[in-house]
């Protein structure tokens, strides 16, 4: 073999291997040309968006750049004693005030820190008010009219709360997402007695869990005995299953709606049946059972047809066999049967439980106070509160727990496997 | 399993009926919720409920006021005419580009293949707050916030997953030696990707079309961020409507969207038929 | 020569060209065809602003066309997206005085100059006189004065024919059993429960700033929490109300006029301590000059005596003029008496409350974690 490629090599001046291999490369990095205009696409406007919006969640920029004169100064102030900073440090931030206040950029740093030291933002308004007005000769004058403006600038903690939070990068959202809070009087983060973002996971993360073992609990049935019926029966049965898949999910929303209301028809059917007085018609949507049944249903058929894919594919014969073989029928089924069903279990458990924590929709209009995710907390800073960097930290969160599982579903089915319809 | 195998006795034949029970149960759940609004969207009053004479079959009790309201009412007309456009665009980039990718993603020599797969398949993993939240500022950043272009770019980005996903597993059942064969017959490779290929992959495109269509017909969050009211579709129609104040016209508007899902679903049961006779006749 | 002639020739079109389009610059504007985004409230709100301002002002210029975009809930974040892209695509935005608060302080508003830019009142008297303390500051020009408050159902058996007088009436369940619709977020909420606690409507902002006025006013919303049924769109209480659902709730004082009047429900107003707050326009920062001009010249218009006074034919909140309020007349279809409907109307207005504009900028992201916590416990 290698005296052949030698002599290969004394004909032609190359090796014939390393035309080969060169062939062979090309013939790969084709196959990507088709690839490639996809894959532009998705990076520019998907993948690098994504990626800058998580970068919010440290990107604390805005401080540093409008506070020019002060932040660096400032971070050579020792914070741990009682002492006040400097007089130049009054000055330079006063300096900074009357910069900011002239192209309004003050307001917003204000608003920024208000959310880890409260007050912070009336202050920054109201000095960078009065501050386009003052004239001052030196930094010991610059201080008194600092002092005159506002008493809170002799205010060690609000000092404290300014030097912790004028880096460029800042830990403080993703504290606050996992509900921590610096305290400047103690110069620590604290665990936030009133925080809710950790409770809210949890009951995202619960409530998903809840849906999602309800999904296994009614699909598994279902898809067992589709698989083992006839396919002509089985094929029209498993239309019941796809026409809530392919029907809006905002039909089905309003379904729930019309179907859960207080006057709606399940509360009607069941006054009218004298089952519950009309006085006390039950409460069904606008807390968590809304949610629960609500999604327990768009999500179950990405319960069943994971599973009935996976068990079309398990022969009649290995429980038949099973059965002649002394075991009974639960034995037979626990023991043949159900091992042979767990990687569409996996697939289908994975799949509805990484769809249900992301959801938004469903929970906004029939979750109430008790049934919403964290989605819609991220909604509400992104669109109403404009706390865009919290937004982003919470997102991360929900985006690493999301990945980890979608990892697992990578292990268990293969992306390359996954089916649709 | 049908018909009950003679050895099946006693309580297993409780078994056997509960179960059929049991599923007939979870089949309602899943069918009732859908269908009982069509009736609904009919009634003659301005309530989500069954009113006595819609019981009593009196035709006073219905009436196509709400279908009415929709045909007359401006908003709901801009919505059909947004979805249509934003949703008939978003379908034709992503299932040409999603094609285009699956072609090369069904090659097995294709190097990083796991990699691309993800990156290309992750507009359906991402949570969709997490998209929205990500375009609102990317869009608002080029300028194209609040326009029909950013909107079928957005719908473009999360509708390619699953063209990509249908189509690459349509061409992975693909028998490589037809196109060996058909080359040693003299075709070429314009006349191999025409006669060879397209046929072969059409099925697995249209389904892949079907689902990119339903995600962004269906697909509220992302536009509700990236978009603004003039491109307001049927959906955050919806959405809005029941959030400020249900009426009954969302039933309507919800019962004609049932029919459309059926008709989609009709679609794909023809193409899945088609496929598997041809995959016996391959056999 | 050729190469002279030629010049003249180029000069002489210019001047023409030139001299043209002097003379056409007026005609140009005059019918100058342009576009107009005008952003607000949505429902009965813009009605009334489409019917009172933007139509008169199409019918005398008819190269305007006004597109309303319902996205005024969520003005501040747009806006700050947009100068951040840089591409401002609104001309006009109706915002609550909170928000032109913000606006103006980030710079996403134009600074007005009240006197200039806008129609002096119909009795002579300036802008800034006219409008007197509700130029609340630099970027906003009132429209509205308008209150949150409360509705009740006239026809509740268990309340033995007594009506709800006080806000401490809401907060007793004894006297007056049933559900209220509260809105869901603490901003009114905590303020009057420390009203029907006794605190003194003075105090109440500083008691708030302490951690004890803080739990005070939870504990006092505690007492109905098991009957609150909670709203987020200003139409949910007054649909409520009309459906028998709940028995006092909380909302804008012009829905629950469209509930009394209009839908003629047997519902009626409760007074006592309600919120003002103040709506109106901003300009935002940043537009092309020629859009700037339409924008302004359209200010005038929808902004003077007569066509504030106009609104409240279709929607009941109080103009913001003061030469507006003796023009205020009959509702545009019912024919009823506008005034005594108004907020500002003396016999309303015995005790108010002003939103706190300041308090709530400052405390606004920890009371609102703290309803959230509360909420869900």
């Amino acid at each position: 073999m290698e005296s052949v490629a030698q002599q290969e090599q004394v004909i032609d001046g190359a090796t014939l291997k390393l035309r080969f291999r060169r062939a062979e490369r090309r013939k790969r990095y084709g196959a990507l040309l088709p690839v490639l205009p996809l894959l532009l696409f998705i990076i520019i406007t998907f993948l690098f968006p994504v990626g800058e919006m998580l970068l919010r969640s440290i990107d604390n920029k805005k401080v540093p750049n409008v506070l020019q004169m002060s932040a660096p100064l400032l971070q050579q102030w020792d914070a741990s004693g009682d002492a006040l900073p400097d007089d130049a440090v009054y000055e330079a931030l006063l300096q900074d005030f009357v910069a900011g206040a002239k192209d309004k950029t003050i307001t917003a740093v204000g608003q920024r820190l208000n959310y880890e030291v409260s007050g912070v933002s009336s202050l920054f308004r109201k000095t960078a008010r009065r501050a386009k007005k003052i004239e001052w000769a030196d930094a010991a004058e610059a201080r008194e009219a600092m002092l005159k403006i506002d008493a809170k600038w002799a205010d060690v903690n609000i000092w404290r709360g300014i030097q912790r939070f004028s880096s460029a990068t800042t830990a403080g959202y993703f504290l606050a997402a996992t509900d921590y809070r610096y305290n400047p009087a103690v110069q620590e983060y604290q665990k936030n007695p009133e925080g809710i973002y950790i409770s809210l996971f949890g009951r995202t993360l619960f409530i998903s869990l809840v849906i999602t073992l309800l999904t296994l609990l009614l699909g598994y049935p279902v898809s067992f005995l589709l698989s083992n019926l006839p396919s002509k029966a089985a094929n029209l049965l498993i239309i019941f299953v796809l026409l809530p898949f392919w029907t809006s999910l905002l039909v089905r929303t309003t379904s729930w709606i019309v179907l859960l209301q207080k006057e709606g028809v399940i509360n009607d059917t069941l006054v009218a049946l004298g089952i519950v007085g009309d006085g006390n018609r039950l409460e069904i949507i606008h807390n968590q059972t809304g949610t629960i049944v609500a999604m327990t249903h768009i999500l179950l058929p990405f319960m069943i047809l994971p599973l009935y894919s996976v068990m079309k594919t398990i022969s009649p014969y290995h429980m038949r066999a099973a059965r002649s073989l002394g075991a009974n029928a639960f034995t037979a089924f626990r023991r043949v049967y159900f091992p042979q069903t767990i990687p569409g279990i996996g697939a289908g458990v994975i799949l509805v439980f990484i769809l249900a924590i992301g959801y938004y929709i469903t929970p906004e209009l029939v979750g109430g106070a008790e049934g919403t995710f964290i989605s819609n907390r991220i909604a509400y800073h992104v669109r109403s509160s404009l706390n865009w960097g919290l937004a982003a930290a919470l997102g991360a969160m929900l985006l690493v727990v999301v990945l980890v599982l979608y990892w697992c579903y990578d292990k268990i089915v293969g992306v390359d496997n996954m089916k649709l319809g | 399993m049908s018909a009950m195998p003679q050895y099946i006795q006693g309580w297993e034949k409780i078994w056997h009926y509960a179960l059929r029970v049991f599923v007939g149960l979870v089949l309602f759940y899943l069918v009732f919720p859908i269908l009982v609004i069509i009736p609904l969207s009919f009634n003659a009053s301005p309530f989500f409920t069954f009113t006595k004479e819609m019981l009593a079959f009196d035709p006073d009790g219905y009436s196509l006021e709400w279908y009415y309201d929709f045909f007359n009412d401006l908003n709901w007309q801009a919505a059909v005419k947004n979805s249509a456009i934003i949703t008939v665009s978003a379908t034709l980039l992503a299932t040409f580009l999603g094609t285009l990718a699956a072609l090369g993603l069904a090659k097995s020599y294709l190097p990083y293949r796991r990699v691309l797969m993800a990156l290309l398949i992750s507009p359906m993993i991402v949570p969709l707050i997490i998209s929205a939240a990500a375009m609102y500022f990317f869009y608002t950043n080029i300028r194209l916030q609040g326009t029909y272009l950013g909107v079928i770019l957005a719908h473009t980005a999360l509708a390619t997953p699953f063209v990509v996903i249908t189509v690459t597993a349509t061409l992975s059942g693909f028998d490589h030696s037809l196109i060996r064969a058909a080359a040693s017959l003299g075709a070429n490779s314009t006349t191999i990707f025409f006669r060879i290929i397209v046929p072969i992959i059409l099925p697995g495109v249209i389904a892949g079309a079907l689902f990119a269509f339903i995600t962004s017909f269906d697909e509220v969050v992302v536009i509700y961020f990236v978009g603004s009211y003039q491109q307001h579709t049927i959906p955050w129609q919806m959405f809005s409507g029941i959030r400020e104040r249900i009426s009954p016209t969302i039933l309507a508007v919800a019962t004609m969207l049932i029919i459309v899902s059926m008709l989609l679903l009709c679609t794909l049961e023809c193409i899945r038929r088609r496929n598997e006779r041809m995959r016996r006749g391959q056999l | 020569m050729k190469l002279m002639k030629n010049k003249t020739k180029l000069t002489t079109i210019t001047a023409v060209l030139v001299a043209g389009s002097l003379l056409a610059q007026p005609l140009v504007n005059a019918a100058e065809n342009i576009d107009l985004t005008i952003v607000s409230w949505g429902g009965a709100y813009t009605t009334s602003q489409q019917k009172a301002y933007h139509e008169p002002y199409m019918e005398k210029n008819s190269g305007v066309k006004i597109t309303n975009d319902d996205s005024s809930n969520e003005a501040v974040a747009r806006l700050r997206a947009m100068k951040e892209a840089g591409n401002v695509t609104w001309d006009l935005v109706d915002v609550v005085a909170a928000d032109a608060l913000r606006l103006c302080d980030e710079g996403l508003a134009r600074e007005m100059d009240f006197d200039k830019e806008l129609a002096k009142g119909n009795d002579g008297s300036s802008a800034t006189k006219d409008f007197g303390d509700l130029l609340v500051n630099e970027c906003f020009i009132p429209q509205i004065v308008y209150s949150t408050t409360f509705g009740y159902r006239t026809d509740v058996p268990e309340w033995n024919g007594a009506q709800p007088t006080s806000i401490k009436d809401v907060f007793d369940l004894k006297k007056f059993p049933g559900k209220r619709s509260l809105e869901k977020r603490p901003v009114n909420n905590l303020e009057w429960a420390l009203l029907a606690d006794g605190v003194p409507a003075d105090k109440i902002y500083d008691v708030l700033s302490t951690e004890a006025g803080v739990k005070q006013a939870f504990a006092k919303l505690d007492t109905i929490k098991d009957d609150v049924i909670w709203w987020s769109a200003g139409a949910d209480t007054p649909q409520r109300l009309a459906d028998g659902q709940v028995v006092i709730g909380s909302t804008y004082n012009g829905r629950l006029f469209s509930v009394i009047e209009e839908e003629k429900q047997p519902v009626a107003m409760l007074w006592d301590w309600q919120v003002f707050d103040l709506d109106g326009w901003i300009v935002p920062a940043g537009l092309s000059a020629d859009r700037e001009a339409a924008v302004l010249d359209y200010l005038k218009f929808a902004t003077d005596t007569q066509r504030l006074a106009d609104q409240a034919k279709y929607i009941s909140y109080g103009p913001a003029r003061k030469s507006s309020a003796p023009l205020v007349g009959k509702h545009a279809t019912l024919g009823i008496d506008m005034a005594p409907h108004m907020p500002t109307d003396p016999k309303n207005a015995k005790t108010t409350l002003l939103y706190n504009f300041e308090w709530w900028a400052d405390n606004r992201d920890e009371m609102d974690q703290r309803f959230q916590a509360w909420l869900s416990q």
